[in-house]
């Protein structure tokens, strides 16, 4: 699989600091990578240089392996944060004009509204000014506005802001569609679930330095702990409390159970094997739990941005 | 079609439909001439207030003299009436004025005579009983010195000084109004429009930045081309307004005209007495219109359009910058400020220094100052400046807005992206090296 947009050594200096400080990221074709780090990262100047709004300082970006150069736009479609339509101006006509700034020609421009429109169901804004729609139906028709000249890359800057649960849920099953049907998607948030629920790979921005970046599943088996909560039904928690912390690492587990059992999250040694705990701890009991602590990646998020 | 079209014929349509646009583009010629009916009508009431001057002629000499009018009537008092009596007896009659002359030697008249009135007189009315009086003291010295009034009368030498200048171009002092008219006109045109129609641009900026809308529409186009089309656009709005506010204008004057007739938007008294005073004010118009035509008409259109788009451009595109560092139109104040002052500056220099001496140090060095030639030049150029002089100066211009346009981009592009606060001037200035 090769990358569809390669950015390399981006340098970006701002009159009195440093935006981006030798920050390289590779985007797999077909992937949803996250780009995640706390407020003032970066991100946004990372993003505004890959959608040609600034210029890196030095450092390059290609997309499909050529430098960018302004015929990319009509390859990208952007989401900014800040978003936002021309109030006073009607939904048809501002989508037309936004999609022929984009490359596309009327007549193409009016069938793949029609097809966005007609499958969102709002076909009958389409008159409508800006001002006369809720502040959530604006945003639906920005994400038409911005899928619609099938771009391959599509950025997306925290998408679901200003989103009911269902309308959220909506956009998610697009962009996953979308994905589906080809695109790359790079995908800016703080809300971990949906970088959990959507990225296959992550980049961690903080600081104007990228910290991690990789595979969201490599990073998570990287992040793992060798730790598995235990649930253990026994007449003498005490003591099975005792043998165990004989040999292993012990905390005090968080997770629920039904039964009264005792809990416990088991850190095991590297060398360790999993099946070895399972048969001692079934030595010692009904085990009820046993499950692989796997890193989050809110967890990985706040431990690796605490580190730095 | 391209980026810029795109933007242009956006801008323009925008601004176009506009519902208040739509409704300024009828109204204002309109209110116009509504205005104007109404001034010329409300004069014309006043007008039809009659004055009495009361006269308490001790001399006799001038009684006779003051000749009534439609709106000024004179009440001749018995000589046996004493000032005080006069005075309480005009009071009474609710007399605009009364006019007291004692009795004594013409000569010495100079600082004797008196007018009182309720409140202070017109001065209009003061200089019609002070002529009378000083003609007719005039008449008397003359006749004392043994002279024929009327024959001196005719001696009358009526100068008229006929103008040419070296190269044999026939000129006249209607000439030179017709030039000062032209200039003036053609100035403050382009000062009118450019305060109009830049701050619209620096609005739709302003408008850009607050619906947010500006980083999706920068990430599909060069935020010059953007800044480009909205000035463009916007000033293609400008000139269809314009056009409509002439034809509209005009439409309303002539309907109006026909209507009322001459006589209802006339000026009654003041003009009939402009005309009885000066039988040559026809030929004065004839003259003038003559005048108009014998200007360098080819030469003067072609250069208005030339400062006109360059000083209006150059403008605009500092309008544009205004907008794009700002968040919203309170903040603008503390940017409009260095660029109104040059603009005021020109339109200063423009209707005392070139009007005084077109030609003179002052008026030369700002007809070449690009941010006050369009206006100082256009004022100039009717008195004849050598072809040179007006080329070299619209090079200047555009030269400059090309730079400008390059700044304010510069501006702009960084400008559209910040939020929050409002920048200072050293803040801007580092936004020309991002």
């Amino acid at each position: 699989m090769h990358d569809l947009l390669v950015a390399e050594n981006i340098h970006k200096n701002f009159a009195e600091h440093t935006a981006l400080n030798g920050v390289s990221i590779s985007v797999p074709n077909g992937s949803i990578f996250g780009l995640l780090g706390p407020n003032g990262a970066g991100k946004t100047t990372l993003i505004r240089i890959i959608n040609q709004i600034t210029m890196p300082d030095s450092g390059q970006v290609f997309l499909d392996g050529e430098p960018l150069k302004p015929e990319h736009i009509k390859d990208i479609g952007y989401l900014p944060e800040e978003r936002g339509l021309y109030k006073s101006m009607k939904v048809g006509e501002q989508a037309l004009y936004l999609a022929q700034l984009k490359g596309m020609s009327k007549r193409e421009a009016k069938d793949r509204l029609k097809y966005w429109f007609d499958k969102f169901d709002i076909s009958d804004w389409w008159g409508k000014k800006i001002q006369e729609l809720s502040k959530g139906m604006a945003q639906k028709i920005q994400f038409v506005v911005t899928v619609m000249h099938r771009p391959k890359l599509l950025i997306f800057d925290e998408p679901f802001s200003g989103f009911d649960p269902i309308n959220a849920n909506l956009i998610k099953d697009e962009i996953l569609q979308l994905r589906d049907e080809g695109a790359t998607v790079i995908f800016s948030t703080h809300r971990m679930e949906s970088v959990e629920e959507l990225c296959d790979h992550i980049a961690l921005i903080h600081q104007s330095n990228k910290i991690l970046d990789g595979k969201l599943i490599d990073i998570k088996r990287e992040f793992r702990s060798n730790t598995y909560e235990v649930g253990l039904i026994t007449d003498n928690k005490s003591g099975v409390t005792h043998n165990l912390r004989e040999k292993f690492k012990l905390s005090d587990a968080t997770f629920k159970t039904i039964n009264d059992e005792l809990t416990l999250n088991v850190q095991i040694n590297e060398s360790d094997r999993a099946g070895d705990l399972i048969s001692h701890l079934n030595s010692l009991g009904e085990l009820t739990h046993f499950i692989e602590v796997i890193p989050s990646a809110n967890d990985i998020f706040i431990q690796t941005v605490q580190n730095n | 079609m391209n980026h810029l079209s795109l933007i242009l014929k956006r801008e323009y349509l925008n601004k176009v439909k506009n519902k208040s646009f739509i409704i300024m583009t009828f109204l204002s010629p309109l209110l116009m001439v509504g205005v104007f009916a109404l001034v010329a009508y409300l004069s014309s009431v006043n007008k039809e207030n009659i004055r009495t001057i009361s006269i308490l002629d001790k001399t006799e000499n001038f009684a006779k003299e003051f000749k009534s009018t439609k709106s000024l009537k004179y009440n001749i008092l018995a000589l046996s009436t004493t000032i005080d009596e006069a005075k309480k007896k005009s009071e009474e009659a609710g007399d605009y004025a009364l006019l007291y002359i004692p009795k004594m030697d013409v000569k010495e008249l100079q600082n004797s005579i008196k007018l009182f009135s309720e409140d202070s007189p017109s001065p209009e009315t003061l200089s019609v009983v002070e002529e009378v009086i000083k003609d007719k003291v005039e008449d008397i010295r003359l006749e004392k010195a043994g002279v024929n009034v009327e024959e001196f009368r005719n001696f009358n030498f009526k100068l008229k000084t006929n103008l040419e200048t070296y190269k044999g171009e026939e000129t006249s002092k209607e000439g030179i109004f017709a030039k000062l008219i032209f200039g003036g006109i053609a100035g403050y045109l382009l000062f009118m429009f450019i305060i109009i129609y830049g701050n619209m641009i620096m609005r739709s900026v302003i408008e850009e930045k607050t619906s947010r809308i500006i980083e999706v529409i920068i990430s599909s186009v060069k935020p010059t081309k953007l800044m480009l089309g909205k000035i463009f656009g916007t000033s293609l709005a400008g000139i269809t307004q314009v056009i409509a506010w002439i034809i509209v204008g005009s439409v309303i004057s002539t309907i109006a005209i026909s209507f009322f007739g001459l006589e209802g938007l006339d000026f009654t008294a003041s003009q009939e007495e402009l005309l009885a005073a000066n039988p040559d004010v026809n030929e004065l118009f004839i003259k003038g219109g003559k005048a108009m035509f014998s200007l360098p008409l080819f030469n003067l259109i072609i250069m208005f359009i030339f400062f006109f788009l360059g000083g209006y451009l150059l403008y605009a595109s500092l309008y544009a910058a205004i907008g794009a560092a700002v968040d919203n139109e309170t903040d603008t104040q503390q940017f409009m400020m260095p660029v109104l002052i040059p603009l005021i500056l020109a339109v200063y220099v423009g209707f005392f220094t070139v009007i005084d001496n077109p030609h003179g140090t002052v008026s030369q060095i700002f007809s070449y100052i690009p941010l006050t030639s369009p206006v100082v030049m256009l004022m100039r150029i009717p008195f004849g400046v050598p072809l040179w002089q007006q080329i070299l100066s619209v090079v200047i211009l555009f030269a400059t807005f090309l730079g400008t346009v390059w700044f304010a981009a510069k501006i702009y592009r960084v400008g559209i992206l910040m939020y929050g606060k409002k920048p200072s001037y050293k803040e801007l200035f580092k936004w020309l090296k991002y």
